[in-house]
């Protein structure tokens, strides 16, 4: 549900909220992701996104949030240059995704240790995102509640195991997506929580047997 | 508060829009009227860093196209005494500059009409000697009208078109100027209606898809607009139409565009024969 800071907000680095502020949300989503400081980075930008990225600053944003920065951060405008000292490689291709939407994006992203994420992630409207793929798992990630993605053996009692560890953490889970490549096989579930997820949570559900790896995507920031 | 008649009961309960808006939003953020009021001032503090910004004489965006012109209808405005609609023409065209030139803004509703809004408030401080307060009440007085437009029908120009965004940050605006100017609640729906009417069907057509032409004039003549309609809202104006019914009626005509006016870069302005040669001229 808007409220009124929705309409009179968000604060963000212009030109465009869809290309710009969008842009950014979803590279930070891709750090998040991979939890880690990232070296390499191919970002393949479809549609609307692949024609107009340059006067949009589409790629300054995406980099930027990469690199961590919010939409309101003035350093996105030269982010490239961040990206330089602190040696992150970022390369851009025309990439089309089959019936998906004109700002659809295509991140690999990697650490330097060679941990490395894909996702497919569209912008939206007004700032809005959706991550629609994780690692090839289609999924649906807003941004609007701090998320858990957590990967997995698909096997009887995990979702049970997981979820119940967030109980005991004493969180409400406000949607939960699973998804998996096949039975038995990789799988994945997205949970957008109430509240925030306290980093012993995310330890003790990284703990659990069949559990490959944890991110947790903070969005959400009290209001200082 | 979904719809305008629903934010008028409100308006009577709470005392007035503005007031109704603050407790709405406290309610819905779990917080208090304070900090609600706060959160509004540090986004006017952003408004007015951007419209420093954006007077910048030497601000260019990445296509150069955009940046500079906002400095010389200032100076203009000043000079030549234009009046009220000049200066928040030219304080508008400064912030929607300085948005092109991925300056920090405030969406307000979107970043491609960042500007109107603040145009006109500032424009109406300096006119009127006003408190930031008073700036603030009346943005939340926008943020309604806002908030009623983005529920009933849509505020993205590839949804509505720039009716959506530019005349909806105009609507906002011309009720926000009604409130700085002590009028009635009712009349700050007439002059939100004015708005709607006159801006039905603008189309949204950026040249190359950039957030540059006309996007940046056309929140200077945004600004002009939302004080045309609050100064006959003020006058006693009423609105022969009525604002939910426009409101739906401008939904109806942006889902009638066909996807040409819709943002993506190809009808209208984008599709004038010049834009393909050279407009940085």
């Amino acid at each position: 549900m808007p409220d009124l800071f929705d309409i009179i907000g968000p604060v963000m680095i212009g030109p465009s909220s869809s290309h710009t502020a969008g842009a950014a949300r979803i590279g930070k989503t891709a750090r998040m992701l991979l939890g880690t400081t990232p070296a390499k980075a191919s970002i393949g930008l479809c549609g609307s996104f692949q024609k107009t990225f340059q006067g949009h600053g589409t790629d300054k944003a995406l980099i930027g949030g990469l690199l961590g920065m919010e939409i309101d951060d003035p350093r996105l405008r030269d982010s490239q240059t961040v990206a330089d000292a602190v040696g992150f490689q970022v390369d851009f291709y025309s990439a089309s995704v089959k019936g998906s939407h004109p700002n659809t994006v295509i991140i690999d992203v990697s650490d330097a240790k060679g941990r490395s994420v894909n996702l497919r992630a569209a912008s939206i409207g007004g700032g809005e995102i959706r991550v629609q793929a994780v690692d090839g798992h289609e999924t649906r990630i807003t941004g609007h509640a701090n998320t858990l993605v957590i990967h997995y053996l698909d096997k009887y009692g995990m979702i049970a195991n997981i979820t119940r560890q967030i109980a005991a953490a004493q969180i409400n889970i406000a949607a939960m997506l699973v998804s998996r490549t096949a039975a038995g096989g990789d799988a994945m579930v997205a949970l957008e929580i109430d509240g925030r997820a306290e980093p012993a949570l995310t330890e003790t559900l990284s703990g659990l047997e069949n559990v490959y790896s944890v991110s947790y995507l903070a969005f959400t920031h009290d209001y200082e | 508060m979904d719809t305008i008649a629903s934010l008028l009961k409100a308006a009577k309960q709470h005392g007035s829009i503005a007031q109704a808006a603050i407790a709405w939003q406290a309610k819905e953020a779990q917080t208090d009227v304070e900090v609600t009021r706060r959160m509004m001032a540090d986004r006017l503090d952003v408004m007015k860093e951007s419209l420093r910004e954006g007077l910048n004489p030497d601000l260019r965006s990445v296509s150069g196209r955009v940046g500079g012109n906002a400095a010389k209808l200032n100076a203009a405005a000043n000079a030549k005494l234009y009046g009220i609609s000049a200066k928040a023409s030219a304080y508008a065209l400064a912030i929607a500059e300085d948005n092109a030139c991925m300056g920090k803004i405030v969406a307000a509703p979107t970043a491609g009409s960042c500007g109107i809004l603040p145009g006109v408030l500032f424009a109406a401080q300096e006119a009127l000697s006003l408190s930031d307060d008073a700036l603030v009440d009346a943005m939340f007085v926008a943020a309604a009208i806002g908030h009623v437009i983005a529920m009933q029908a849509t505020v993205s120009g590839a949804e509505g078109g720039c009716q959506a965004e530019c005349g909806s940050a105009a609507a906002m605006a011309a009720a926000a100027y009604v409130q700085l100017m002590h009028g009635t609640d009712e009349q700050a729906i007439s002059a939100c209606g004015f708005v709607l009417m006159n801006t039905m069907g603008l189309v949204c057509d950026p040249v190359d898809g950039l957030v540059e032409i006309p996007c940046v004039y056309r929140n200077a003549s945004g600004a002009a607009q939302a004080l045309n309609a609050a100064q006959m809202a003020l006058a006693g104006l009423v609105c022969p139409l009525d604002a939910d019914c426009l409101i739906l009626t401008m939904k109806d005509v942006g889902s009638m565009l066909p996807a040409s006016l819709r943002e993506t870069g190809e009808g209208g302005c984008a599709a004038c024969a010049c834009c393909h040669t050279d407009v940085s001229k």
